[in-house]
């Protein structure tokens, strides 16, 4: 199973311009350990020191924020996941 | 901040500075970013005596906004009134109400007239050809009228449930309008990846540090119409929590820039119950917000993730204030109260502001000798939908005089043995 991940602009020149990962991870931390690791300069803009999810970091599951599905929620095989840094609007 | 720069953007968290650019959010740490002056410059350029002479709208603080060298300040934007409100006062127990009456904001009948008359001075310097922007109606209504005016493109993305006035009121300046199958924060979501993506002027989200300072003008307005003077308390209607965040950031420039007394104003924040994530942020004396699923007939306000949320909560906590939300009911009886004790007929999110208001009297929170201030953002003209079925529609008479006696006759007498009914 895989699910893929689109990284926004602002976080490319942490990926090596890379605007797509396809990893196996099964749920948020998983994802989170994957990116991480695979973009080592991305991982500190991830999580904070307490090792919780950055506050202006936004996480969309097929278009569903995932604090709506639980931080706990299974990927499924094929599931988008989107980052966007510091949601605007208003 | 460089000596050439008046104004520039600054990372609300890490604080590092970027200069001017069409970016919403810091590009190292990713936190929103805010724009901040040079105020010894600016001090040395403004006074109250030189405002005073200027024209009564939102250019007449130009040093206090971030503009271009060269802009276009024609549309006289901003400068609403602000009305003693005796008769809400006293429904209220109020002794020094006033309402800041955005509902009658030039050209589109809400606040987001202010943000979107300084965001297109940016879309024009920085070169955009398309101004766009995801909303709940009213910044559709003002980047539509707007853009029309100032010649740009204009495509906007909304919800598909919207009120048809506000989507027919963004049609009608000829722009182009998106329905997104999804609420809110949908549309905007979508549109942060169209930013990334197009360059286009998205007044709230790549301009958006420049597009929010246009909302500190409330608070100017405010000071200066009650003589140079802050208030003691303001009730500030709550969507994505921009408003309430900037009318404080005014109130303190004033104080910074002499202009007013020092005070601890009280900031109240309203919010709809259906979608209330500050203000449940609030009530746990908590800053950080937990994103809703709206369900509201305030559809302005109704953004279950709030940019400024956290922002909002902490100025709230901050000044000692409070937040409450309002039913639908309680929504259309606050909108019926402020029309029939002051003349005022003001959108859903109005009578957000105003339901609120009258819990937070009753609560004690806000006292009847205290100079309090609500903001009424918008027009009811707009969400008339709310009101569906709320009058009862007469018969037609006949266009003779008996036929209206004989109907004075029918509703004094239905009215006299309601009362005798009520009576007994």
């Amino acid at each position: 199973m895989s699910v893929k991940v689109s990284i926004p602009s602002a976080f490319r020149r942490h990926t090596e311009n890379a605007d797509q990962y396809v990893c196996a991870a099964t749920n948020l931390n998983t994802l989170l350990d994957a990116l991480g690791s695979r973009f080592p300069e991305l991982k500190p803009h991830l999580r904070d020191d307490q090792g919780n999810v950055r506050r202006f970091l936004n996480i969309y599951v097929n278009d569903e924020d995932i604090r709506f599905l639980g931080k706990d929620y299974t990927f499924k095989d094929g599931d988008e996941i989107t980052l966007v840094p510091s949601i605007a609007g208003g | 901040m460089s000596t050439s720069l008046r104004y520039e953007l600054r990372c609300r968290e890490c604080q590092t500075a970027w200069g001017n650019q069409p970016i919403s959010f810091c590009q190292n740490c990713f936190a929103p970013l805010e724009v901040v002056y040079d105020w010894e410059l600016i001090r040395k350029e403004i006074s109250k005596d030189e405002i005073a002479r200027r024209p009564p709208n939102l250019w007449r603080y130009k040093e206090l906004l971030p503009l271009p060298d060269a802009y276009d300040s024609s549309l006289p934007a901003g400068f609403t009134p602000l009305a003693k409100a005796a008769k809400l006062g006293d429904a209220l127990r109020s002794r020094s109400l006033y309402l800041k009456n955005d509902a009658v904001c030039f050209p589109t009948l809400s606040f987001k007239d202010r943000v979107v008359a300084v965001a297109l001075t940016q879309a024009r310097y920085f070169g955009f050809e398309v101004v766009s922007c995801s909303s709940t109606g009213n910044l559709a209504n003002a980047v539509a009228a707007q853009a029309a005016r100032a010649g740009f493109r204009a495509c906007i993305f909304i919800p598909a449930d919207l009120e048809p006035a506000k989507v027919l009121g963004t049609q009608v300046y000829g722009a182009q309008i998106v329905r997104i199958d999804g609420n809110y924060d949908h549309v905007n979501r979508l549109c942060s990846q169209i930013a990334d993506k197009h360059r286009w002027g998205f007044v709230n989200v790549n301009l958006r540090p420049y597009y929010a300072e246009g909302s500190k003008t409330v608070g100017y307005e405010i000071a200066e119409q009650l003589g140079w003077r802050l208030p003691d308390n303001v009730v500030v209607p709550m969507a994505g929590g921009s408003l309430i965040t900037k009318i404080h950031k005014a109130f303190k420039e004033l104080i910074g820039l002499g202009f007013v007394e020092e005070k601890q104003v009280k900031f109240f924040g309203a919010q709809a119950t259906g979608c209330s994530p500050i203000s449940v942020a609030v009530k746990n004396g908590r800053n950080e917000i937990e994103p809703q699923k709206p369900q509201t007939i305030a559809r302005s306000l109704a953004i279950g993730n709030p940019a400024d949320g956290f922002y909002a909560a902490r100025t709230i906590l901050g000044s000692g204030g409070w937040a409450e939300d309002s039913s639908d009911p309680e929504i259309v009886d606050g909108m019926t109260l402020l029309a029939e004790t002051e003349g005022i007929f003001t959108e859903t999110a109005g009578g957000v502001t105003v339901a609120a208001a009258r819990k937070l009297f009753a609560q004690g929170r806000i006292r009847p000798d205290e100079t309090t201030v609500l903001c009424i953002t918008g027009n009811g003209l707009k969400t008339t939908d709310a009101l569906a079925g709320r009058f009862a529609v007469a018969e037609p008479i006949p266009p003779k005089l008996a036929a209206f006696e004989q109907y004075l006759e029918n509703e004094f007498a239905s009215a006299s043995s309601a009362s005798k009914g009520a009576s007994r």
